[in-house]
């Protein structure tokens, strides 16, 4: 079962450039791996900066570049701190972020598991964030936060949307790949092999009967450049 | 088609931490592709010392941290200098560098394409590594480099086994790409005992 | 009333009042206690008003800036501190971020360099 929130783009075309980091689930406490989410953040703008094109007479340009490093930076730093918090630990599906370049734009694309029992929550969030003007949003969160005196307000994913000016979407994938009415006429168009198939078909059962209830949300960002 | 040369050694246990970076060999320029390089065995080197803790009262701690941290992203960017010598310049098979981590070792893998062309070249540089004497090959890899103006394939990769003490191989395997010709992927690992 | 680590450092200046801020934060979530603290110390003193010079300050992740937020509505509601925040244009995340504060307090001056 997949179900899309926000503007999820599923078809993408084929990126011009594209670099993925893949995080296996750690046993190591977060706190202590806490610095490799900014560390991670800062290597994606680096390595797309240097995926530009530079020139040393166009000032302007040089500016708008440094301007994109820090926004994704930023950006990718947000994402990779939400997905470590609300990883589930004991899921087997590493944590990816992968950043794709266009012309004219480029996306980020993180996921990572969730537990079923957290899926509705994160999805009432999702739906009031996308439905709540955002200004109100902002001064509600920040409210909330002082009353409670709580850490986390939620603020992450809103200034991604309204002071970064990017789009925001999200992606929740159920483990049970059968359920998808196209699975076997995929790899029948993609000329695999039976023996292939039948092997992946075990494979998702054992790890079904390993991992009933867990959930893959990907969060998509796409940011005009 | 499936070979292997040297120590290559697949997973049997599973790792305790494991990170893995994809990308896009193609298009950029060279020159700029190769600071990305550098940029990614850094990364890669800053990212494992998280799971190495500095314990002030142990110095011991801090200089295991700070040698593991050099030997790594020497390793890999290495691996992935290579990687874009030797990887086929005609498909844009992504090259992956992976780091593992054991209990008493670490693994260090890169992925890449490889042409026919670059392939007979790659295997005799192997060769060269299994058969020569280090000290022998590293003055013939020198005098060679100096003919050639600088071109020094092969010294890399010994360094790491001779400098670095780590276990060097390599897997050749031919897969089936969407485009109705084959494509050969050669892996080349490296372990280090940590 | 200082606090000083390796990536940051936030120093207050009680002659001006003025809490100088330097570095990149990027503290998860309940790290930014100790510094709420401070916040509030520095508040509980009652000057006029306080500065947040905030021109070296690179980075700073959502947590941060909800800290921030937390602070700046407390003052907002207080109505006896006025506060200026200094900017810097070069900082990307304060080009984009800053303004939002002044939702929070609309009497809020900011200035940028």
């Amino acid at each position: 079962m997949v179900k899309i929130f926000g503007e999820f783009n599923d078809k993408e075309l084929k990126s011009r450039e594209f670099i993925k980091l893949i995080f296996s689930p750690s046993s190591v406490p977060l706190q202590q791996r806490w610095r490799n989410n900014s560390l991670s953040a800062d290597f994606l703008a680096d390595y797309l900066m240097t995926l530009f094109h530079q020139d040393e007479n166009d000032p302007k340009r040089l500016e708008k570049q440094i301007e994109i490093k820090d926004t994704i930076s930023y950006i990718a730093n947000e994402l990779l701190e939400n997905a470590m918090k609300f990883n589930d630990d004991s899921s087997p599906y590493p944590i990816s972020i992968q950043l794709h370049l266009y012309d004219d734009r480029l996306s980020l694309c993180i996921s990572n598991s969730i537990p079923a029992a957290k899926v509705a929550q994160f999805q009432s969030f999702i739906n009031k964030l996308l439905s709540t003007e955002p200004q109100d949003f902002y001064i509600q969160q920040i409210e909330t936060a002082e009353k409670d005196g709580s850490i986390s307000s939620g603020l992450g994913l809103l200034t991604i949307i309204d002071d970064y000016g990017a789009k925001l979407g999200w992606k929740f994938e159920n483990l049970q790949l059968l359920n998808e009415p196209n699975y076997p006429l995929y790899y029948i168009k993609n000329q695999m092999k039976w023996l292939n198939f039948w092997f992946r078909v075990r494979k998702w059962f054992v790890a079904r009967s390993k991992n009933p209830n867990i959930t893959i949300v990907t969060t998509m960002v796409q940011l005009a450049i | 088609m499936k070979q292997i040369f040297g120590e290559y050694a697949e997973e049997t246990v599973k790792s305790k931490e494991f990170l893995k970076i994809g990308f896009t060999p193609n298009s950029t320029q060279l020159q700029q592709r190769w600071r990305n390089n550098g940029l990614s065995a850094d990364f890669l080197a800053d990212y494992l010392t998280t799971f190495f803790p500095i314990d002030d009262n142990e110095p011991s701690t801090l200089q295991r941290a700070t040698e593991l941290k050099g030997a790594v992203s020497y390793i890999a960017n290495e691996l992935l200098e290579n990687s874009m010598k030797f990887h086929n310049p005609n498909d844009d098979y992504p090259i992956t560098l992976e780091v593992k981590l054991y209990n008493e070792h670490l693994v260090l893998c890169v992925t890449n394409s490889i042409s026919p062309a670059n392939l007979l070249k790659f295997q005799s540089i192997i060769h060269d590594l299994e058969h020569i004497e280090p000290q022998e090959l590293y003055v013939r890899q020198i005098k060679q480099a100096s003919k050639n103006d600088g071109n020094s394939s092969g010294l890399g990769l010994l360094t790491i086994i001779d400098d670095y003490e780590a276990k060097i191989g390599w897997k050749f395997e031919t897969i089936q790409t969407q485009k109705p010709t084959e494509q050969t992927l050669v892996t080349t690992m490296v372990q280090l005992s940590i | 009333m200082d606090i000083i680590t390796e990536d940051y450092s936030i120093k207050y200046d009680t002659e001006t009042s003025t809490i100088h801020w330097q570095g990149i934060m990027r503290l998860n979530g309940k790290e930014y206690n100790p510094i709420a603290e401070l916040l509030n110390e520095i508040a509980a003193l009652e000057p006029s008003q306080i500065t947040l010079n905030l021109q070296k300050l690179e980075g700073l992740n959502s947590s941060g800036i909800t800290m921030l937020g937390k602070f700046i509505f407390k003052l907002a509601k207080k109505k006896t501190i006025g506060l200026l925040i200094q900017c810097s244009k070069k900082i990307t995340w304060q080009q984009k971020s800053v303004k939002n504060f002044q939702r929070l307090m609309p009497k809020l001056q900011i200035e940028w360099d």
